[in-house]
């Protein structure tokens, strides 16, 4: 590695960046065009799409701070991507408004009528109530774009620089964020989630969304990397090891991944009350257990099972196509976690569930590959990336 | 060999001090280019890219790990479908007698336990230790391998063995000095 080779993006991701927005932006406004007749279906199906996509945004930035806070030469390949996702929260925050205009009529606690029936639900309003939504969630971004902020600021300046100082301060600021991180992603997944069914309750719930949007957000990279790998720069810079390491990393996220959610699952089972196994019983009856079936076998059986060797781990078209497998199925199992909260026992799969991830999705993905073009794509002058190219050759 | 008098000790191999952790690696690839394949090194400090320079292929030890978690997995699923079932059946709730949730985590246990146990050992019978005995212990200066020098020495046993050439070798390549090693 030396200061003449090329790091600047190939015109790949422009040619990608438009088709993607036109994409995304016709399908949200096909939706559009279908909240006039269903609105309830729209915003229902937007929000599955919305908290899936902005769990890959998330999950990044906390993929990137655990890298600045370990270290190790697994996160410098990736370092450019994950901070790009990071620089797509702003979208993502304007993209949660139809969520706060929909709320009453995504969330049963928001509507007066509703809860003026429901003793529990009037119990609950003091936390439950849409002002103080909208007040979490603004804290929430408020947390969210402050450490992506700093973390991408500082990213440029080492780049210009090259200083050991800001690998220790990002380190300082990565070990807060991910404190940070960890609280602000339970409370919303309780607000986002959780409360869609809100006599229902869980402590590990916080924990399964942490679990997915690392997982999902992990494998979204490895597959922008492997799409990359044989373009400059990353061509003749990420070798068979970096590949290794970030496909032992996935195998380890499949695992806490399906340990939280069988944990969940197990202390529900065992538990077997009236209050907490409708939750279970809504998404394993009436069609939902195929689900939940196709999430056990292809979100946790098979990629654990491919990523077990160290052969397959090695191979970056393998490891990009399990990669790919579990970012689909981390949106099924968002669907499955958020769905039958409105679908009264049967499965049923409207248009706009199919439509809405790709219409934010598209939006998405334009953001992400624009933010992607702006920023020399390697981490040049990390003091740590001579070591790390040296590693990734064998 | 077979000339050899009994009551002269056989020889293990060659063996090639160096100064530099770059002149071990760089001599383990010259020999293996040069045919050689019963060779070992000894250095104070892994290094790296040594085990691809000596020709190292991978073990079959993740086999043995596999075989470990396999096995493990088998034994904590049948102990409890076995105890809940036939030996010990009690109604819990009215749960069924083999209720699979309540397994998984034992399942889990011993799957580990046992690929982490085989694992330890497996590795223990591949690479033979502990070893308390060791022909090259018998080199004079060998106790530094485990301070400041680095050691290449090619086997008796290699196809390829012959004192003079193997001399000359180790000469060409930089050795501070080759001795004959003892068996």
């Amino acid at each position: 590695m030396n200061g003449e080779t090329d790091v600047a993006a190939p015109h790949a991701l422009e040619r990608f960046q438009r088709p993607a927005l036109f994409l995304g932006a016709g399908a949200l406004a096909v939706c559009a065009i279908g909240a006039f007749f269903a609105p309830a279906q729209f915003f229902r199906s937007y929000l599955s799409a919305y908290l899936f996509w902005t769990g890959i945004a998330l999950g990044c930035m906390a993929v990137a701070m655990l890298n600045h806070v370990t270290g190790g030469a697994w996160g410098l390949p990736i370092r450019r991507p994950l901070e790009s996702a990071t620089r797509t929260l702003p979208l993502m925050l304007l993209l949660f408004l139809p969520i706060l205009f929909g709320a009453r009529k995504i969330y049963e606690w928001a509507d007066p009528a509703r809860v003026a029936q429901d003793p529990v639900l009037r119990h609950k309003s003091l936390y439950l109530n849409v002002p103080f939504f909208s007040i979490r969630a603004l804290l929430y971004f408020g947390a969210w774009l402050g450490f992506a902020y700093f973390l991408n600021r500082w990213s440029r300046e080492q780049d210009a620089t090259g200083g050991r100082a800001i690998s220790r301060r990002l380190q300082l600021l990565s070990s807060a964020g991910l404190v940070a991180y960890g609280l602000t992603v339970t409370f919303a997944s309780i607000d986002w989630a959780m409360s869609l069914e809100p006599h229902w309750f869980s402590t590990m719930y916080g924990v399964l969304f942490i679990a997915g949007q690392g997982l999902s957000a992990f494998a979204f990279i490895v597959v922008v990397l492997v799409l990359l790998s044989d373009r400059a720069p990353f061509a003749g810079y990420v070798g068979p090891r970096h590949y290794h390491d970030l496909g032992k990393l996935m195998l380890a996220f499949v695992m806490f991944w399906a340990y939280v959610s069988f944990s969940q699952y197990l202390i529900i089972w065992a538990g077997n009350l009236p209050e907490e196994i409708p939750w279970y019983l809504r998404r394993l009856q009436g069609g939902w257990g195929w689900i939940g079936l196709a999430i056990l076998l292809f979100h946790f059986v098979l990629p654990f099972l491919m990523l077990l060797p160290a052969s397959a781990n090695r191979n970056p078209r393998v490891l990009g196509a399990v990669a790919g497998l579990v970012v689909f199925m981390q949106l099924v199992n968002v669907f499955w976690m958020t769905q039958p909260a409105f679908a009264g026992g049967r499965l049923r799969i409207h248009w706009m569930d199919l439509l809405a991830p790709i219409g934010v999705g598209g939006v998405w993905f334009g953001a992400f590959l624009w933010q992607l073009g702006r920023r020399p794509l390697l981490p040049l002058n990390d003091p740590e990336m001579q070591q790390a190219a040296v590693h990734g050759a064998h | 060999m077979s000339s050899n008098p009994m009551h002269l000790p056989r020889v293990y191999g060659l063996l090639a001090e160096f100064e530099r952790p770059e002149e071990l690696v760089e001599a383990a690839r010259r020999a293996r280019e040069a045919g050689y394949r019963r060779m070992d090194a000894y250095t104070p400090f892994p290094i790296h890219g040594l085990s691809d320079a000596l020709g190292f292929g991978r073990t079959k030890l993740p086999l043995v790990v596999l075989a470990g978690g396999l096995i493990g997995c088998a034994t904590a699923l049948g102990m409890q479908w076995f105890s809940t079932t036939i030996h010990y059946p009690i109604n819990v709730g009215g749960r069924p007698l083999a209720s699979w949730p309540s397994f998984i985590p034992i399942t889990f246990e011993l799957t580990v336990l046992f690929a982490a146990v085989f694992a330890v050992l497996g590795m223990l019978g591949m690479n033979g230790l502990p070893m308390p005995y060791h022909p090259v212990f018998n080199a004079p200066r060998f106790a530094f391998a485990s301070r400041d020098r680095f050691f290449l020495c090619i086997e008796a046993k290699d196809p390829l063995f012959n004192e003079r050439s193997i001399r000359a070798f180790f000469e060409s390549v930089g050795a501070r000095e080759v001795v004959e090693v003892e068996e």
